[in-house]
């Protein structure tokens, strides 16, 4: 039988609340073509989490202040907070090469913990969370969904039509904005979980597959929900059972085989 | 002696000559940034930076896949390699239109797939994660003559491939619709590119880093576009601009003991932000100066 208890009961709470935070977040992602936004992100994200090491401060910190700070400039940067995909490019490259400064920095200094640090980052740790770790990320999680479903309808709008929604006084620039704040919080939450490399799986493959299912807005969310819950699920319990197979990677290999069965079939 | 940086640039050209390995790191920037600048130049006007980005990753799962097997590493990125541009391409549909939601999703799918799968073979294979970094940041400053010879091997294919097919793939990636009515195999050359895009990366990402591959091959083809819409100017500058990219940031690191990728990359960013800023002055201008000073700024405000 499987524990719910202890770590694994820990992980499956953050996890969860995580996987539906990502789908929700991803459909919306995937409709609006900001996918590479959310790559550039969780780039954004280990180098976030590596400056805070390397200044001494709380990872979870660096994480979040770095995503919502970038998302926010690329959102200014673009027309309609739009950024197109060579100012994304460009912007990545940025934080990457500070990303590499701060390993420097981290290798010039004494603490010899980075390899941990830099490998927790890029692949998430979500074995090792503590109960009240796992609880704070299941709460931000619920509160990045709450944050969703209370823009859901305008947002919805303005993704859709959006010169249609501006003319109707949805107020589009702001949405913008505030969404891409939004995918620069769940991108720092789901580090956590799948890591920085890998939670773009999870934003994109469910997602991806739920657009290929449903052309209902409500029913392709709560698919896409469903579907990053279940692998989440699976990846967990794989990687639980099969010591030597990553938690991060699983989740997210088992998301893409759902991807890759509603485009054969 | 260690090296310090003084205003006589013969000096310092001098001191930056002095070893072997700086030689070498020189040569294999300055290939890698001639290749890069001319096929980001291409995959900037396709709007393709994103799956620039993913095959840029794809050396790491096959490098892994060819370790547990015990291929040669080649083999492993090769492979990897044509099928991630495979499937981007068949999800940008091949022969039909594209889709961009689903095209997004796919090769954003594909990038963490790859990363996924590298990562497990890591685990099974039980290596460490030391060749990530190195995959990631490079080493471009550990790099041997033979592999200065794999580079330049590669870029002279890649630059003649692109040659060869460049007319065509001007055409089909500039109006795609006459292109297809003047019967220009679109959909076939948009597999090709992604290809050769895919060869040119994961070769060379494998020697010299993720980082400062995609750093080449994005930001002196994103600052052209911005100053120039012309294309064979676009095309110079954008290889003018990787070679001064790469040289600039190599000497920096050379003289100062931080990494070749922080330099580049930020050197990058710095000349995109003043790219942008010249066109947005120009273009205020040219609004406040009525049609005459749209006229004669060229099409530079019109896109």
């Amino acid at each position: 039988m499987m524990p719910f208890s202890g770590f694994f009961g820990d992980a499956l709470l953050a996890g969860s609340c995580i996987a539906i935070a990502s789908g929700l977040i991803g459909w919306f992602v995937v409709l609006r073509v900001q996918v590479f936004a959310g790559d550039a992100l969780s780039h954004v994200a280990f180098t976030g989490a590596l400056a805070a090491a390397a200044a001494g401060l709380d990872l979870r910190l660096g994480l979040f202040v770095a995503t919502v700070a970038v998302a926010l400039a690329l959102a200014a940067l673009g027309e309609r907070a739009r950024a197109d995909d060579v100012t994304i490019g460009i912007v990545f490259v940025g934080t990457l090469g500070i990303g590499v400064l701060c390993l420097d920095l981290l290798n010039a200094g004494a603490a010899g913990a980075n390899g941990t640090i830099a490998a927790r980052t890029l692949f998430g740790s979500i074995f090792s969370l503590s109960a009240g770790e796992a609880q704070l990320a299941a709460l931000i999680a619920a509160g990045i969904v709450a944050a969703l479903l209370s823009i859901g309808r305008p947002l919805l709008f303005a993704s859709l039509d959006e010169a249609v929604a501006a003319a109707g006084g949805v107020p589009v620039r702001a949405l913008g904005f505030a969404f891409l704040a939004l995918l620069g919080l769940d991108a720092a939450e789901a580090t956590q979980a799948v890591g920085a490399l890998l939670l773009l799986g999870l934003l994109a493959a469910p997602a991806g597959a739920a657009h290929r299912l449903t052309a209902s807005p409500y029913r392709g969310m709560a698919l896409s929900a469903t579907i990053a819950l279940v692998s989440m699920w699976i990846g967990l319990a794989l990687s639980y059972w099969i010591a030597v197979l990553p938690p991060g990677g699983m989740v997210v290999l088992v998301a893409a085989a759902f991807y890759a069965l509603t485009i054969v079939l | 002696m260690n090296p310090h940086l003084t205003w006589n640039l013969v000096a310092d050209v001098r001191q930056l000559v002095e070893y072997r390995f700086m030689v070498n790191a020189l040569l294999a920037a300055s290939v890698v940034a001639v290749m890069a600048a001319v096929v980001g130049w291409f995959m900037v006007l396709r709007l393709q930076t994103f799956a620039g980005h993913t095959l840029s990753m794809m050396s790491f799962p096959g490098a892994a896949a060819a370790a547990l097997v015990g291929l040669p590493l080649a083999a492993g990125y090769f492979a990897f390699c044509t099928a991630g541009a495979l499937v981007i391409a068949g999800a940008a549909g091949g022969g039909g239109r594209r889709a961009p939601a689903q095209e997004s999703a796919v090769i954003g799918t594909v990038g963490a797939v790859a990363l996924a799968l590298g990562f497990l073979g890591l685990s099974v294979y039980g290596g460490v994660l030391e060749s990530l970094e190195s995959l990631l940041f490079g080493s471009i400053l550990g790099v041997t003559r033979g592999q200065v010879l794999t580079l330049a091997i590669v870029a002279v294919c890649v630059l003649s491939l692109l040659a060869l097919a460049g007319r065509p793939l001007l055409f089909a990636s500039i109006d795609e619709p006459l292109a297809r009515a003047r019967r220009v195999p679109v959909g076939s050359l948009s597999i090709a590119f992604l290809l050769v895009l895919g060869l040119a990366v994961a070769a060379t990402a494998q020697i010299t880093g993720v980082l400062l591959v995609f750093a080449l091959l994005v930001a002196p083809a994103g600052i052209a576009r911005e100053l120039t819409p012309r294309i064979g100017a676009g095309l110079a500058l954008s290889v003018l601009l990787g070679l001064v990219i790469a040289w600039v940031g190599l000497g920096l690191s050379y003289f100062t003991n931080h990494s070749p990728g922080f330099y580049v990359s930020t050197i990058a960013i710095v000349l995109y932000a003043g790219a942008r800023l010249t066109r947005g002055l120009s273009t205020a201008r040219a609004r406040r100066g009525g049609p005459d000073a749209r006229e004669a700024l060229g099409g530079a405000t019109d896109r």
